[in-house]
């Protein structure tokens, strides 16, 4: 591969490319993202390559393209059939001689594979004529199915690497950040902070070198846009991290990547072979002058490493303990020298940005939360999936018109948004527009982008605890209040839990909560009551319940419930009495069983297998 | 050992800025963060074997104990969570009798929970030796483990 030495060339090679592809060739778009991996997409690659190459299909008649994830992880592994845009559903291996040989040569729709709608049982067979897709603006993640991410000549034949270049030859450093700044881009990893100051104060720091990180440690539970973005798009988030450094005057870049997304580091990394062949990154960036390279760290599984502080700790060799932020990274960070991180989602909206003006992206969104936030719809939800949203968006739409409700017609609880520092939000307040300030208000916060959909079998002090014991693995413990005040709350919830919680115990959680907020070091300590405090607010009769009548409404927390078994519905088939690991469970072929309570260790298993719904959880 | 140590170590140049990845590339090699190898490290690179543990026993995919021949890990993000994993959980701890994060005497299971592998669609989640086993239920997991020659009460029919 030669080296791109100018704009021209980089337009020449982008033609050649464009032109060396005929639109009208099959292209087999299949889902090779976490997601569709573990549910067996690799397999069906395989078959695909296996069955064109017994039908004898020269490259010129149907190609395959290994995809990103286009984020509608429900309904993988998900198959899309270009130039006619038929979208598959769950397709299996078994699946793919037919799509071969009716879709691929006939042009012939399988109409079982396409998505039926669950309303009105139509079928659909375009995508973004899915409902799912339709209310959803994907202008970072919308790209993932026409790219292999590891060719950088896809990213290039979709106008990539075009905001790099216009950056490089036609604007001034002061431009760009003017730019972001007057688009108002504000952190997506979770805080909102706007990235065209963070650029600005970096750039007007002293000291040399400076640094550009970017923050892929995304730990929060229930969150997985930017191992989406880094798996589908990576040049996307390269060409972000360039046009950021060179607007900061930086040449040395890291991505700080969590260990536990591998093929996010797989792809990451031959991204960033491909972009220094090209000349796209490395010495003399297209015969600019300019030069910037990156290197990637692994994270050890520690979620404070997506503390600023913690994470700079964490590449200089130390283990993840932030420090006080008297003094910002851009003054003093890695190394003590002035450092820029910025999150995954962030520098992929930067390109987009500069292709499209600052005009655009601020017609997108609510007044200050511009662009658009990718969420990871997850939970008690029929849509699972990552959603690509405008900013305020209704809570409502997203749970309900994307999202599809809640499956097996149970009731709606609370959807969780912001992760570990974030909150539950009741329905309520499922009219609020999704922004950085509006979720604020309401006692959670955007975070990362996790929305976690409870209905009404989740326990909210079950799950308040689970954050709390998360909060307290992950808390690196150099503050007192963070260490001793999550452990403390933990303690009283446990009690509540088990049966034992005390009338006062409520006060106390809300007085401890305020206390830990003011008093820890950072971000960490300082959001982690949220989860509580945000149940205790709007679902504090659960914990009453708790408390003074010994009970779980929810049914969940186990020294509080009973399993039984309704004499009406159970017809004997004895699966219960088979699988019983304590022989609780008892009775004779087509008679009533029962639950000896002595033995029982309410472990679940017969009230998960009992196909009759026969036993009762109370 | 000590060739293998270096050639972990001149892949990132000895530079002590890599110490995170180094011991993670020693971890892939020898299972776990044995003696032997820490104090090799510690001799190469200079630094104190004090700042090698620090690092060994803070970040968690760290294990200075060997690890078992089936590695098991449940995940326990917030969706799992909601869908049920606390009694799965509680389920693999009985039959293994060990506790998440613990591996068996006899060096055959290690019992791991992870925070999210973000794969929530498929949650929940239980990971066997790099196999993704997704919507997995009480059931589904006895008739893993039992494969794995557990003995465990399943329904055969079903």
């Amino acid at each position: 591969m030669k080296k791109i030495k100018s704009p021209e060339e980089l337009e020449q090679f982008r033609s050649k490319i464009q032109a060396g592809r005929d639109p009208k060739t099959t292209c087999i778009a299949i889902c090779a993202g976490t997601g569709c991996l573990a549910l067996g997409s690799d397999k069906i690659i395989a078959a695909f390559k296996e069955e064109i190459s017994k039908q004898g299909l020269d490259a010129d008649v149907a190609t395959i393209r290994e995809t990103g994830c286009p984020g509608f992880c429900e309904q993988g592994p998900i198959v899309v059939i270009y130039p006619e845009e038929i979208c598959y559903l769950r397709v299996a291996e078994k699946d793919v001689p037919e799509i071969i040989s009716k879709t691929v040569i006939n042009k012939e729709v399988i109409e079982r594979l396409t998505y039926k709608d669950p309303t009105s049982n139509e079928r659909i067979i375009k995508d973004f004529d899915i409902p799912f897709y339709k209310k959803q603006k994907r202008y970072i993640i919308g790209n993932n199915i026409n790219i292999d991410p590891r060719s950088i000549e896809d990213y290039i034949a979709t106008n990539g690497y075009s905001a790099l270049s216009k950056v490089l030859f036609n604007m001034s450093q002061e431009n760009v950040i003017e730019e972001v700044t007057k688009a108002n881009l504000r952190g997506r990893g979770g805080a909102g902070f706007p990235a065209g100051l963070k650029w600005k104060a970096t750039r007007q720091a002293k000291g040399e070198p400076k640094y550009l990180i970017c923050n892929a440690d995304e730990g929060d539970p229930g969150a997985f846009m930017d191992r989406a973005v880094l798996e589908g798009t990576p040049h996307s988030v390269l060409e972000g991290m360039v046009i950021g450094s060179y607007a900061i005057g930086c040449h040395e870049g890291y991505i700080y990547v969590r260990n536990e997304y591998p093929l996010a580091v797989e792809n990451i990394t031959i991204a960033i072979e491909k972009a220094r062949k090209l000349g796209l990154l490395g010495k003399d960036i297209m015969g600019s002058g300019f030069d910037f390279d990156v290197l990637i760290v692994r994270g050890g599984g520690a979620f404070v490493c997506g503390e600023e502080t913690a994470l700079i700790g964490s590449i200089e060799g130390r283990s993840g303990e932030p420090r006080a932020k008297y003094v910002f990274p851009a003054e003093r960070g890695l190394y003590n020298k002035p450092t820029n991180i910025n999150n995954v989602e962030t520098l992929a909206n930067v390109p987009l940005i500069i292709n499209k003006g600052s005009e655009w992206y601020r017609s997108i969104g609510t007044e200050n939360s511009k662009g658009t936030k990718i969420f990871a719809l997850v939970g008690k939800i029929n849509n699972t999936g990552l959603v690509e949203v405008p900013m305020g968006i209704t809570l409502r739409e997203i749970v309900y018109d994307i999202g599809g409700g809640i499956p097996k017609g149970r009731i709606f609880k609370a959807v969780q948004v912001g992760g570990p520092s974030g909150g539950c939000i009741p329905e309520s307040h499922l009219d609020l527009p999704v922004d950085f300030d509006a979720l604020s208000e309401v006692g959670s916060m955007m975070g990362s982008g996790g929305m976690i959909v409870m209905d009404d079998r989740t326990c909210m002090v079950d799950v308040a605890l689970y954050f709390l014991k998360f909060l307290e693995e992950e808390s690196c413990g150099k503050c007192t209040p963070c260490r001793e005040g999550v452990y403390q709350m933990r303690l009283i919830l446990e009690r509540i839990t088990e049966g034992n919680g005390k009338e006062e115990d409520l006060n106390t959680i809300e007085w401890m909560g305020k206390a830990i907020i003011d008093g820890s070091l950072c971000g960490l300590g300082g959001t982690a009551p949220n989860p509580v405090l945000t149940t205790l607010r709007y679902f504090r009769d659960e914990y009453e319940a708790h408390i003074k009548e010994k009970r779980c409404p929810a049914g969940v927390c186990k020294a509080l419930i009973t399993y039984t078994i309704d004499p009406e519905l159970c017809n004997g088939c004895m699966v219960c009495a088979k699988i019983c690991p304590t022989e609780a469970a008892t009775g004779e072929k087509k008679e009533l069983h029962t639950i000896d309570q002595e033995k029982c260790i309410k472990c679940g298993a017969c009230f998960e297998s009992c196909k009759f719904d026969a036993v009762k959880v109370s | 050992m000590k060739a293998r140590i270096k050639k972990i170590i001149d892949k990132y140049h000895s530079n002590k800025g890599f110490l995170v990845p180094i011991l993670q590339d020693v971890q892939r090699e020898y299972n776990y963060l044995n003696r032997e190898a820490l104090n090799l490290v510690s001799a190469f690179l200079e630094v104190p074997i004090s700042q090698l543990y620090e690092l060994g026993t803070f970040y968690k995919a760290f294990s200075l104990e060997p690890r078992g021949r089936h590695e098991m890990k449940l995940c326990t993000g917030t969706a799992c969570h909601v869908r049920g994993v606390p009694l799965i959980k509680d389920n693999i701890e009985r039959v293994l009798q060990i506790q998440a994060g613990e591996t068996t005497p006899d060096l055959e299971f290690t019992f791991e929970t992870v925070n999210c592998l973000g794969a929530c669609a498929l949650g929940p989640i239980l990971v066997v030796d790099g196999e993704y086993h997704g919507n997995i239920s009480i059931s589904k997991t006895n008739k893993i483990l039992k494969k794995l020659g557990k003995k465990v009460k399943i329904d055969e029919e079903n």
